[in-house]
Formats: structure tokens, sequence, C-alpha cells
């Protein structure tokens, strides 16, 4: 199992967590003039990292708020943790500070 | 090629089985090949072997970066089974079945196909409900699938518990008796044999690391690990790793990879003589032929390819299994592992041509592409030679994201299997 920072509460078992899916999705601002293709993109196409991913979070059984991690796929280790809107941090390397 | 048969086995076992050939040839990359298939699980392996006896096609390689059904083939639990609900499904997954039905007779190779048959235990009335019209939409299109009462069930299936005051009692079951199991390292080695046989090169320790396109895009071959090799057909075929090799080719998949458990117990004489699944509280088993009880557990929440999964999700499917059987409390589990499963939006695969002139993917097969080993590649072997889909994978294509005209089989591969 693995241990997540939650950006308000610290370090927590996975179990406490919801997984959301890739981050940084927005959602097109005037639907109506947004094509087929970017649909597409927003709705099912996922970059699927082989190496860092940043993804959403809610400590669901715990505070019960969303943010967001930058975790490396292969070894899944959390990277970084940060609230939303937050921008992505700027890192290259999977390895755990 | 050395065949298999009775006579064979009685001159070698006089012979001190000294006699017997390698299965197939380790032979070095040549520069160019007709056709290109990246990934020896069983269905690139199977699509090699198509191609050169169905088509005609036998200048072709397979290049795998480990072993040979080193990937989801040689982890999987093999439930093999057809009873999908929409059309298309049950098209492609009974065409598989029917394949299935003669595997071992046209590759010369004991498989171990076994149509031992595969039961779905309703606990809900959801579930019954559910079931029937499973049932009934199989019918209609030619899929065997009968609807068991919980003592129906109880006499097919002797071990089952069906007293009303079970946590999660049996209300009934769906039966597909054409369904079962195989050896899954037999079904990758009886391809690889096959194919070989017929000219195609395996080729393993073989990792693609990036794919070359001329300046109009189209494929003109890949890089790999042992020297660059031209082609101008290219089929990938790596499942949990697809999206990694597309974005070679600058394509972006509908696809997630997450990590897909099972575990096998220590060896018991023969109890379960089918294959058992309850989606309701997600836990599948069946015993293999070593006496292994062989169950499979469920994905975990997030994307990863780190080949493992998380101990409290195997706990929570022997959680599961225990309430179902109590009486295999007692039994130890000798080995879990994980696999890397490539999932769709809709849970069904895709096997088509891309945007990119020469490249062709199988994939999406998610955790339940084994059933589907023989006729994934059969059909993708077809979309290889003529450059377009067979019928029955047509509707199996990239497009269907964009026109929302999904198959969404969700329901019946709410269970990892
Ligand atoms: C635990 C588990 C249980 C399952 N149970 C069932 C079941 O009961 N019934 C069922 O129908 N299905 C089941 N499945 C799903 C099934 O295993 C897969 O859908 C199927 O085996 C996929 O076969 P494949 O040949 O496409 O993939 P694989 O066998 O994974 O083959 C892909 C190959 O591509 C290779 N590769 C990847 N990247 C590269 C590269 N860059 N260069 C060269 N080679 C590369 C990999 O090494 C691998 O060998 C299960 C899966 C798992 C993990
Ligand atoms: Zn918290």
């Amino acid at each position: 199992m693995l241990l997540i920072t939650c950006p308000f509460c610290g370090q927590r078992p996975e179990i406490e967590f919801a997984y959301g899916g890739e981050a940084h999705i927005a959602r097109a601002a005037d639907p109506r003039a947004t094509s087929d293709e970017a649909w597409t993109e927003y709705l099912y196409v996922r970059g699927n990292a082989r190496g860092l991913h940043a993804e959403r979070w809610r400590h669901i059984r715990g505070c019960g708020r969303f943010f967001n991690a930058l975790r490396d796929t292969v070894t899944d280790h959390f990277v970084a943790t940060y609230k939303m809107g937050e921008a992505r941090p700027d890192r290259t390397e999977g390895k755990q500070p | 090629m050395q065949r298999f048969s009775a006579f064979a086995l009685i001159r070698q076992a006089l012979n001190g089985q000294k006699g017997w050939d390698r299965q197939w040839r380790d032979p070095e990359p040549k520069p160019a090949y007709d056709a290109i298939i990246v990934g020896g699980g069983a269905h690139g392996l199977g699509t090699a072997y198509y191609l050169a006896r169905e088509h005609g096609i036998r200048n072709v390689a397979v290049l795998e970066k480990g072993w040979i059904g080193g990937g989801n083939t040689g982890r999987n639990t093999t439930i093999i089974r057809s009873n999908y609900l929409f059309d298309e499904s049950a098209a492609l997954y009974d065409h598989a079945l029917k394949l299935w039905e003669r595997m071992s007779q046209d590759l010369n190779y004991n498989v171990m196909f076994s149509q031992r048959g595969v039961l779905m235990l309703a606990h809900n009335v959801h579930d019954e409900q559910v079931f029937k019209r499973h049932v009934h939409s199989n019918r209609l299109n030619g899929v065997d699938n009968e609807w068991l009462s919980a003592a129906e069930a109880k006499a097919f299936c002797p071990p089952l518990n069906i007293a009303p005051g079970m946590r999660y009692p049996v209300l009934g079951a769906a039966l597909q008796r054409r369904a079962g199991t195989a050896r899954h390292d037999a079904v990758a080695w009886g391809y690889a044999r096959a194919a070989d046989a017929l000219g195609v090169d395996i080729i393993q320790n073989c990792e693609v690391t990036g794919i070359d396109r001329d300046a109009a895009g189209k494929v003109t071959g890949v890089q790999t690990s042992r020297g660059a090799i031209r082609t101008n057909r290219l089929g990938i075929v790596a499942a949990g790793n697809t999206s990694v090799l597309m974005a070679m080719a600058g394509q972006r998949m509908p696809l997630e990879s997450y990590p897909l458990q099972a575990l096998v117990s220590e060896p018991v004489k023969p109890i379960v003589p089918c294959v058992i699944m309850s989606n309701t509280i997600h836990a599948y088993i069946s015993q293999s032929d070593k006496g292994e009880l062989v169950i499979g557990a469920g994905t975990d929440a997030y994307i990863s390819y780190s080949q493992r999964g998380a101990m409290h999700i195997s706990a929570h499917t022997l959680e599961a299994i225990c309430e179902l059987f109590p009486m295999f409390r007692r039994m130890r589990m000798l080995r879990n592992w994980g696999g890397i499963v490539d999932v769709t939006p809709d849970r069904s695969p895709i096997i088509a041509k891309t945007e990119v002139s020469g490249l062709y993917v199988n994939c999406g097969w998610g955790t339940g592409g084994f059933k589907a080993t023989p006729g994934s590649a059969h059909l993708f072997a077809w979309t290889l030679a003529k450059d377009e889909p067979h019928r029955i994978n047509a509707p199996f294509n990239l497009g269907r994201f964009q026109s929302g005209r999904l198959i969404d089989e969700a329901a019946a591969a709410a269970v990892a299997h």
C-alpha cells in the first residue's frame, strides 16, 4: 500500500484516498465551438505516461479535499503533491527527494 | 517442424528423449521485413502465424523486448468465454471461441483447452435481471448461455454453497458450457513454433525504441535495442505498453494502463470443476490441472507500469473468495503477481488501422483479452494483409471514440478476467 501525502493532512495510507485520473485536463470554455477532435481528446484520450504522471487524488476518507500529485508510474513513487490550482511542479526525475 | 504425435512420443521415449529439436529458431534480425509485429505475446505471435498461413506473408518478424509470453499472456488466469452483451462483441469473442475449439489440432500443439464451463453467480435481483438479459442476447446471437437456478448451479458445481444464510446468497447463475480455460504458455509457444515453421523470425530480447517515418509520415521501420530494421507494415500488439509505442509515431491513444493481479494457491486434489465468477463481490476462481486454485483479483485504482499490484487489492479478493467458499479459508497462497493491462473507455478492444500509413494497432484488451487470442490474431493479420478491417473487427476502430459509436462492455467486463 502506498503512503500518500495529503497537502492538508500529511502522510496517510492509500486506502484513505480516491484516484481521480490525469490532472490538468481543462473542459472547453465554449463547448459549442469545440471540434469533435477536441472533444475526443478531452473525453477519452490520455497521456498514460510511463514515468512522471500528474494526477488528481481526493482524500475522501480524511479531509475530503482534492489535490494533485506527481507520481512515477514505473516505481509508484510520489515525487510531489500540490494543491488544486497550482501549476505542475517542474520535476524531471522520478525518485522521491 | 518436428510434428508431435503419440508415435513421436513413443519413439522419443525409446530414444531417451534425446531426439527432440528446439521448437523455434533464435535468429538474428534481418535488415528488412515485409511486416513487423511488436510484442511477442500470444496476440502478436498469433498475428504472425495467420499472416504466414492465411495471407502468404512469410517474411515477418515478431519483436519482443523480453521473452515470448512473458507479458500478460503468461500472467493471466486463462478464462475463455464469449457471452458478451452486444452484437459486435458476441461476433468477435465467438469467432475466437470457435478457433479455440480446434487450436490444438491447427497448431499440432496441446494448448490444454478445456471446455469446463464458466458459471457467473447472481447474488441479488439486479444480477439476476442482468444475467438473464445477457442469456437472451447471447442466444439471439447464436452464443450458448443458459440460466441455472441455485439448485441447478449446485448440481453443476458441487462445492458451491447455496445456503440462504450466506452473506452473498447464490440466487442462480448464468452458465456458458463451451467456455473454459487453456494453458497460456502453450498458446504462446504453439503459435511461435507454428509461425517459425512457416518462416517467421521470432526475435526475443529486442526492445523497440523508436518508429521511423518518411517525409510523408509513412512508416519505414523501427529502431530497436538490436539495431534498426526496415519495414513498411508495422503492427503494434504491446498490451500495457501500447501508449508508449504509439507515442513513438506521435499518436495519442484512448488508453490507460493499470496493474491487474492474480494469485495461485498450493496444489490440492480436484475440487473446483468449472470456472466460477462473481461480478458483485468481485472474485473469480478455477483450478489448474496442476491442482492450484487460480484466483483473479481486481486492478489498482491508479495507472501504473509497475507490474505488481497493491496488497489490499488481493486481500480484498481473498476475503470475497472465503465468503463464497468458507472451506478455502485455511488454504495457503503460493504466488501472486501482476500484469499491466491497457483499458479503453468502453472496455472493448481496438483492432485497427491508424492515421499513420503503415501503422496498425491491436490493443485495449484490458483485463480480458486472453479469451480472444486466436480471433484477435486472425482478424489483425487480415487487417495488416489487406489494409482494411475484416467485417468482424470493423466496429473495433479508433474512430468510434469520435463518432460516439462505443461498444460499452463495461458490464460484461466488470470483473477483471
Ligand atoms: C492477472 C491477469 C489476469 C488476466 N486474466 C484473464 C482471463 O482470465 N481471461 C482473459 O481473457 N484475459 C485475462 N487477462 C488479460 C489477458 O492476459 C490479455 O488481454 C492478453 O494476454 C493480452 O495478450 P497480448 O499478446 O496482447 O499482450 P502481452 O502478452 O502482454 O504481450 C505484449 C508483449 O509486448 C512486449 N512489449 C512491450 N513493449 C515492447 C517494446 N517496446 N518492444 C518490444 N516488445 C514490447 C511485452 O514484453 C509483451 O510480451 C488477464 C490479465 C492479467 C494481467
Ligand atoms: Zn487530507
